[in-house]
């Protein structure tokens, strides 16, 4: 008997005596989470509807792999990976992925998210949980989400690319400068969002500022860690938005690309 | 305008105990501390409560109150439906000591082991000089009125007995935190020992801390975040730790 039913503590059977829908909020967690990883892992393994110009999904982008679309490749990466491995074909999505995944699975909000709904460590605050032993981030595997410094630098080079597709969107199918569509306002949405969930990183505070001892001796440094400070407050709606703008900016280039819409435009 | 309210109280000791059901008066304004102290005054003369100020700044009326940590002197009756039951337990998370009451005395000896200021020896008493911007992140943490409701709802230790011998709990990771940050603390090697001595490692971010805490500090944000990115720095980055190897850097310490 350990935790809350240990022997000293006062006799009480309930695992809590929360009176509220404490459950409520892990359970929407897990629920949008789960299908977003669902979804996120049809595509990445789906290999085709990513791209429709000027549109590359962000799942795809950069697309570095011999098998991508023409038209998709970036100069300053070429597209290095062939398209099949050991007689597996991969998709281009899953020489990328890794990344943005893994700067949200050790972005310190997501932490406190699924150790909540998925772990249930805790479930919800003064609730017991079911696990008997625990050993937190000081172990493998879970000692990792100190990587999460490097998936930041790496986010950032993503969102610049991310940045480049959506001036790109200004283009039309021909190609040519000064056009807006739909598409382009789609990919707005959710580049901002990006940036402004890397931007009000917990990683990218400390960075900017928060490792100083002394705040007076670095004055551009102080303002710009209490500007990220105003934005860190934000850190989980921008978590959350800018999750959804990616799968949506997704979800509309597949719209496009397999014919199921066609991306209106403006001018 | 006065009504009867329905309360259930846990009565017992480190042995034996169970919630008990009674029914007290409750005027407009009162807080579930005034309820109890009726119930004290005209059912339950030994019934054993620890509470000081009544005015959310001793920390003592610690207790969970539906289930949440809470302090029986800031949560207003009136917060709760009036047909409802109000439940209150003592901490789950420390040892009981009768009703209400529990041992705290592991914050105590945790508050020991976490090492103290070191004053600059080239600055004698009263030369120490410090501007606001330097000290005000500090400052946050010094508004702790130390009610152990962090450390209650911590699921590092209250879910695991075990881990109190090696885990401080988010209070005194504020109270590394404050120390670290400050411009003239010269201990070195204060974010090494947080995560090797103190269990910062063992935190996993649920927050829970920062959502009990009466005096609304922001826990996890301001402290213990910051304190793993600190750690991170000498630990986990190897750029950043060559870069203090080849040049002194600030805060590498």
């Amino acid at each position: 008997m350990s935790g809350v039913f240990s022997p000293s503590r006062a006799k009480i059977k309930e695992r809590t005596l929360r009176t509220d829908k404490w459950w409520l909020q892990p359970a929407i967690t897990f629920g949008v989470l789960f299908s977003f990883v669902i979804y996120a892992t049809f595509r990445a393994f789906e290999n085709k509807y990513y791209f429709a110009e000027p549109l590359i999904s962000p799942f795809y982008s950069p697309c570095l792999s011999a098998s991508c679309e023409p038209g998709t490749a970036l100069a300053i990466f070429g597209q290095p990976f062939n398209n099949q491995y050991f007689g597996i074909g991969i998709s281009p999505a899953l020489f990328i992925l890794i990344f943005p995944l893994g700067f949200r699975m050790t972005c310190y909000y997501y932490r406190k998210a699924y150790y909540r709904a998925f772990w249930l460590s805790p479930p919800a605050c003064a609730v017991a949980e079911p696990h008997t032993k625990y050993t937190g981030e000081t172990r493998a595997p879970l000692i990792l989400q100190n990587s999460h410094r490097w998936f930041f630098y790496a986010g950032l080079v993503f969102n610049l690319i991310l940045t480049w597709d959506t001036i790109l969107a200004f283009r039309n199918a021909e190609k040519e400068w000064g056009h807006m569509s739909v598409g382009t306002l789609v990919f707005l949405f959710s580049t901002t969002m990006l940036w402004l969930y890397s931007l009000s990183c917990h990683t990218c505070r400390h960075t900017l500022g928060g490792r100083l001892k002394h705040f007076s001796k670095h004055p551009v440094r102080y303002k710009a860690w209490t500007f990220v400070s105003a934005l860190n407050h934000k850190h989980p709606t921008f978590a959350w938005i800018s999750l959804f703008g990616v799968a949506g900016a997704d979800i509309y280039v597949r719209a496009v690309a397999s014919g199921a819409i066609t991306n209106f435009y403006f001018f | 305008m006065a009504r009867m309210l329905k309360l259930r109280i846990w009565r017992g000791d480190s042995n034996d105990g169970a919630l008990q059901d009674v029914q007290v008066e409750v005027n407009e304004g009162e807080v579930v501390l005034d309820v109890i102290h009726r119930v004290q005054a005209t059912q339950m003369g030994d019934l054993a409560v620890r509470w000081n100020c009544k005015a959310g700044k001793c920390g003592s009326c610690s207790m969970e109150i539906n289930g949440k940590p809470r302090l029986a002197c800031m949560t207003q009756v009136a917060a709760y439906g009036e047909e409802e039951t109000i439940t209150v337990t003592p901490l789950r998370a420390f040892p009981v000591i009768k009703d209400l009451v529990t041992d705290v005395s592991f914050n105590y000896k945790k508050a020991m082991e976490i090492p103290a200021y070191a004053h600059p020896d080239e600055l004698a008493p009263g030369e120490a000089r410090m501007e606001q911007i330097d000290v005000e992140r500090s400052q946050e943490f010094r508004k702790c009125i130390e009610c152990f409701l962090c450390q209650d709802t911590c699921h590092v230790i209250r879910d695991h007995e075990e881990n109190k011998k090696s885990f401080a709990g988010p209070r005194f990771f504020i109270r590394i935190a404050e120390l670290d940050m400050h411009p003239l603390d010269t201990l070195r090697n204060r974010k090494k020992t947080a995560q090797e001595e103190h269990g910062l490692g063992m935190c996993n971010i649920t927050k829970c801390c920062t959502e009990v805490c009466p005096e609304h500090i922001r826990i996890t944000d301001n402290a213990i975040i910051p304190m793993k990115e600190r750690v991170v720095d000498i630990k986990y980055d190897p750029a950043r730790w060559l870069g203090s190897k080849i040049r002194k850097r600030e805060g590498i310490v």
